[in-house]
């Protein structure tokens, strides 16, 4: 009764939509998966993107749209027929079976024949390096063997999709840089297609092959990490990118490649990114980019505090209009001193006001 | 995600069940209601005629207002009494670890446990033998044994919630022990507390065993007394029976709703589980 | 009472070390409560148990053996199991697929508050509710007579399918109201994880949620099974309390407030506690062979 099938070439979802009473959760999702591929799905929770990985395993039925596997229909069929596996937030581990019966949970349901159901989990503990905690119960395990239990429990039916929802919110800091480098290491090995959830951009960055951000159930940009993280098409994606710099201005003109902005009296470039002249527009920039400038250009701010960050300073200035500026400083700088901050013009990101 | 057919008559089945429970029960019910306003009710669907008198017949007959009153005091001093012993003993079980404290609560758990009928026969052998039976101080003492552990119990997981830091606060600015749970704990414990009495107060009203075994003709609850009266049936008419038995679930149901806006229905059966898993 | 704690040379008070143990004025406030329990529950269990050793004939286990070899008597056990056993384990098979089902549902608490209703009411008003409802004119009848499913009433009253209906009226909300918390402390996701694996609905039932759901089923037996062994006001209201439902707390009512004699009353209470603690002994005994922890995954 499952699908049965570990290959194909497309998962294509088509206008998905989902809505909960008067909510609307997602808003018609388009998106196309490459088999293979490893695609995070990036966004603020509320975002919609553990509603659209619920939709894609059949947890949640969709309002609209339709989910296909190259030409086959899957969004009508249950769960248990489609034959993904799915890794969970809380790792939905069964707590009364074994690391060993576990892992061999999905097997046991497709009917394999016991000595090659043995022969897979015990591959599957060993690509996860689990082989010694095999008889053990999931309670008596750390937090990161647990997840790594979630993990080959989905990858042992070599399912076409793996679907991860934020599987290393619940772990340290030291362990989910481990486990990043885990996950990774088991999706090149096995060549699954993964759709990977989650709020972190660093996750997303160093995980995916393909990032969608998602903000209010609608997809804001697709594209690579590199794509995002350079040139994010909208004010939120560059929120999440990192650009925490955001200052308003008017956009005066172009000059060549570059936008120039009108920011409380000073003129500064920047790469324009979606605005119009004359508007109002918002400069985003990444607080490493922007920093005191020696030539008497650039915005006069007032440094309000400046905290040391090993390689550097990082400081807190805030301008005449009283908007705050993070940046970086090489020296120390005294607090209250007025100092001139600015960024290369290909650092400054212009788009339209978002209001 | 479709249906089949089988999963659907499964939920048919499922709901019909339920159904068939509610239909009885408010049948149940109601055949009670409607006998004690029915002037005659023999052989027909509905009764000939309706009336009030039953109610006052049942009122003189049965002395409802000793009855009330007694079942009024009983409660009450139940009631205050399982606050007064079961919260600061339940204090003291949420925050201190003492070498006991397992035997303690194995203690407390007895009563849940076992019958009321099968302690309730010794105790009220006990009671009589210090000349405590079929007083009233006898009934409020046998109705402690299972609210003082109840409110204990329930009120265990209430107090480990609220952050000890808390406590320890109150201490650092000077309150002493008895300071820090006037000023402090009380005021934070207030739901839980209400919500445990209000539950013992229903579980006292229908209290029938201990009750039952203990109190004399002069210390009868409102439940002893209905089964009195429907036990000794023939002798009065059928109707003011029902009158008193109408007055009874009147009592419990007020009770019952004020209790239902502060707790989980759950919570009403759900005595000492916890502990025991 | 100031909080200055006086410092000496030799080392820590006696209230510090007290108080390390975790005995200080706090832990005190358990003492009323013990007295309490100790007073009004082990010492008339233990003096119950004396006095049942005490019997008029002046034997020590006279009691005990006149009780065992008196069928009027020691039958009054198996009439008792003979009603809670059956009536427990329907109680817990209708609730089980039911909570299931209203575990699903949104709003709970309407039905929830519905079937707490037998609960609050008691014993004593289920059973004098019954007397009209189920009696020959009673509208149960006359609904079935009406509707061609009966031709004659039935006559469910002063026998054993009396006690048997009461208690299941008041018993399975009870039952049911367990089973719902056991049922939903289950963590949904497992259920999920489950099906993401590719079980279907039985699949999921069998290997998930019973293995997960005996030890919590085992305490509901358990619990509802001392509800229905204690029966007393139906067996005498709506059974036959001399005869098919003298069950054996009928017996010990009788012998302590017929007889006046406490020590054959305080022997039939120890031997209805014996069974009850044996049932419940098995009961749990099943239990322990299950997994026995958190439902609810790594959370606890």
């Amino acid at each position: 009764m499952t699908v049965g099938r570990t290959t194909f070439k497309q998962l294509h979802l088509q206008g998905v939509r989902r809505e909960f009473d008067a909510f609307t959760a997602l808003k018609g999702l388009d998106l196309t998966i490459e088999r293979g591929e490893f695609i995070a799905l990036l966004g603020p929770s509320g975002c919609g993107k553990t509603t659209a990985l619920n939709c894609i395993a059949g947890l949640l039925p969709v309002s609209g749209g339709r989910i296909m596997l190259d030409d086959r229909r899957v969004d009508t069929l249950r769960p248990e027929e489609r034959g993904f596996g799915m890794v969970f937030q809380n790792y939905a581990l069964f707590p009364h079976m074994t690391v060993r019966r576990n892992i061999g949970f999905g097997l046991r349901m497709r009917g394999v024949p016991k000595p090659e159901l043995d022969k897979r989990v015990d591959a599957a503990l060993a690509a996860v390096r689990l082989e010694s905690q095999a008889e053990k119960l999931p309670g008596q395990l750390s937090g990161g063997q647990q997840q790594r239990v979630a993990i080959a429990r989905a990858i042992v039916v070599e399912p076409p999709l793996v679907l991860m929802d934020e599987p290393l919110s619940n772990l340290d800091a030291k362990l989910r840089l481990e486990m990043r480098q885990e996950i990774r290491r088991i999706h090149q090995s096995l060549g699954s297609t993964t759709v990977y959830v989650t709020h972190d951009q660093e996750e997303a960055l160093s995980l995916a092959d393909r990032i969608v951000v998602l903000r209010d159930g609608a997809i804001r940009q697709v594209g690579t990490p590199a794509e995002l993280y350079a040139l994010p098409a909208h004010l939120d994606v560059a929120d999440f990118m990192g650009f925490r710099n955001r200052v308003d201005g008017q956009l005066v003109g172009m000059e060549g490649e570059d936008a120039l902005l009108d920011i409380e009296g000073t003129v500064i470039r920047g790469r324009m990114r979606a605005a119009m002249p004359g508007k109002a527009a918002v400069a985003a920039i990444r607080p490493d980019d922007l920093g005191p400038t020696d030539d008497g250009q650039g915005i006069p701010v007032r440094v309000e505090a400046v905290e040391y960050r090993g390689r550097g300073f990082h400081g807190v200035g805030v301008t005449a209009s009283g908007t705050e500026l993070h940046f970086a400083s090489p020296r120390p700088l005294e607090r209250g001193a007025t100092i001139r901050l600015g960024a290369d013009a290909d650092r400054v990101l212009v788009f339209g006001d978002a209001r | 995600m479709q249906k089949s057919v089988m999963s659907r008559l499964w939920v048919f089945a499922v709901w019909a069940v339920i159904g068939l429970f509610l239909v009885n029960l408010m049948g149940l019910i109601a055949s009670v209601v409607t006998s004690s306003v029915a002037t005659r009710w023999l052989g027909t669907w509905l009764p000939a005629g309706f009336t009030t008198r039953w109610y006052f017949a049942a009122w003189d007959e049965f002395q409802l207002d000793d009855v009330l009153w007694v079942t009024f005091q009983a409660v009450g001093a139940v009631v205050v009494l399982s606050g007064l012993l079961g919260v600061p003993a339940a204090y003291a079980l949420a925050r201190r670890e003492f070498p006991a404290k397992r035997a303690v609560m194995l203690l407390l758990l007895l009563p849940l446990l076992v019958p009321p009928i099968t302690y309730g026969i010794p105790l009220a052998t006990v009671l009589y033998k210090a000349g405590l039976g079929g007083t009233l101080t006898g009934v409020i003492l046998a109705n402690l044994v299972p609210t003082v552990p109840f409110v204990v119990l329930v009120m265990i997981p209430f107090i480990e919630q609220i952050d000890p830091r808390t406590e320890a606060a109150a201490r650092v600015f000077g309150a002493n022990i008895f300071q820090m749970f006037v000023h402090v704990l009380v005021p934070m414990l207030m739901p839980g507390v209400l919500a445990a009495l209000l539950l013992v107060l229903v579980r006292t009203i229908g209290m029938f065993e201990l009750t039952f075994l203990v109190s004399g003709p002069g210390s009868q609850t409102l439940v002893v007394a209905l089964y009195y009266a429907v036990f000794a049936s023939g002798v009065r008419a059928v109707q003011s029976i029902d009158a008193m038995a109408v007055l009874y679930m009147a009592t419990t149901l007020v009770w019952l709703i004020i209790a239902l806006r502060f707790v989980n229905p759950t919570q009403i059966v759900g005595r000492g589980k916890r502990s025991v898993t | 009472m100031s909080a200055v704690i006086e410092r000496r040379a030799e080392g820590p008070t006696l209230r510090q070390r007290l108080a390390a143990r975790g005995l200080d004025g706090a832990t005190l406030l358990v003492l009323p409560c013990v007295a309490l329990i100790l007073g009004l529950f082990i010492y008339p269990f233990l003096y119950g148990l004396v006095l049942s050793f005490e019997p008029k004939d002046g034997s020590l286990f006279g009691n005990y053996v006149r009780f065992f070899s008196e069928p009027f008597l020691y039958g009054t056990i198996v009439k008792t199991l003979r009603l809670a056993f059956p009536v427990t384990l329907l109680n817990l098979l209708i609730a089980i697929p039911i909570a299931f089902r209203v575990r699903l549902l949104r709003r709970q608490r309407l039905l929830t508050t519905l079937l707490v209703l037998p609960i609050t009411l008691g014993t004593v008003l289920v059973a004098e509710g019954m007397l009209f409802y189920f009696g020959p004119q009673g509208w149960f009848n006359r609904a079935l007579m009406a509707v061609g499913l009966l031709s004659t009433p039935v006559s469910v009253l002063n026998g054993y399918w009396g006690v048997f209906i009461s208690l299941v009226l008041t018993g399975f909300p009870f039952t049911f109201l367990l089973t719902l918390s056991y049922v939903t402390g289950i963590d949904p996701s497992l259920e999920n994880a489950a099906a993401t694996l590719g079980a279907g609905p039985a699949a999921r039932f069998r290997e998930i949620f019973l293995p997960l759901l005996v030890p919590g089923l085992a305490i509901t037996f358990c619990l509802s099974f001392v509800q229905a062994y204690s029966v007393l006001p139906s067996a005498v209201l709506v059974g036959d309390p001399a005869n098919a439902t003298r069950v054996i707390s009928i017996a010990a009512y009788q012998a302590a407030f017929e007889e006046y004699d406490y020590s054959m009353a305080s022997a039939i209470a120890m031997i209805m506690g014996a069974v009850q603690l044996l049932v419940v002994v098995a009961a749990l005994g099943c239990r322990s062979l299950f997994y026995r922890g958190p439902a609810a995954g790594a959370k606890g």
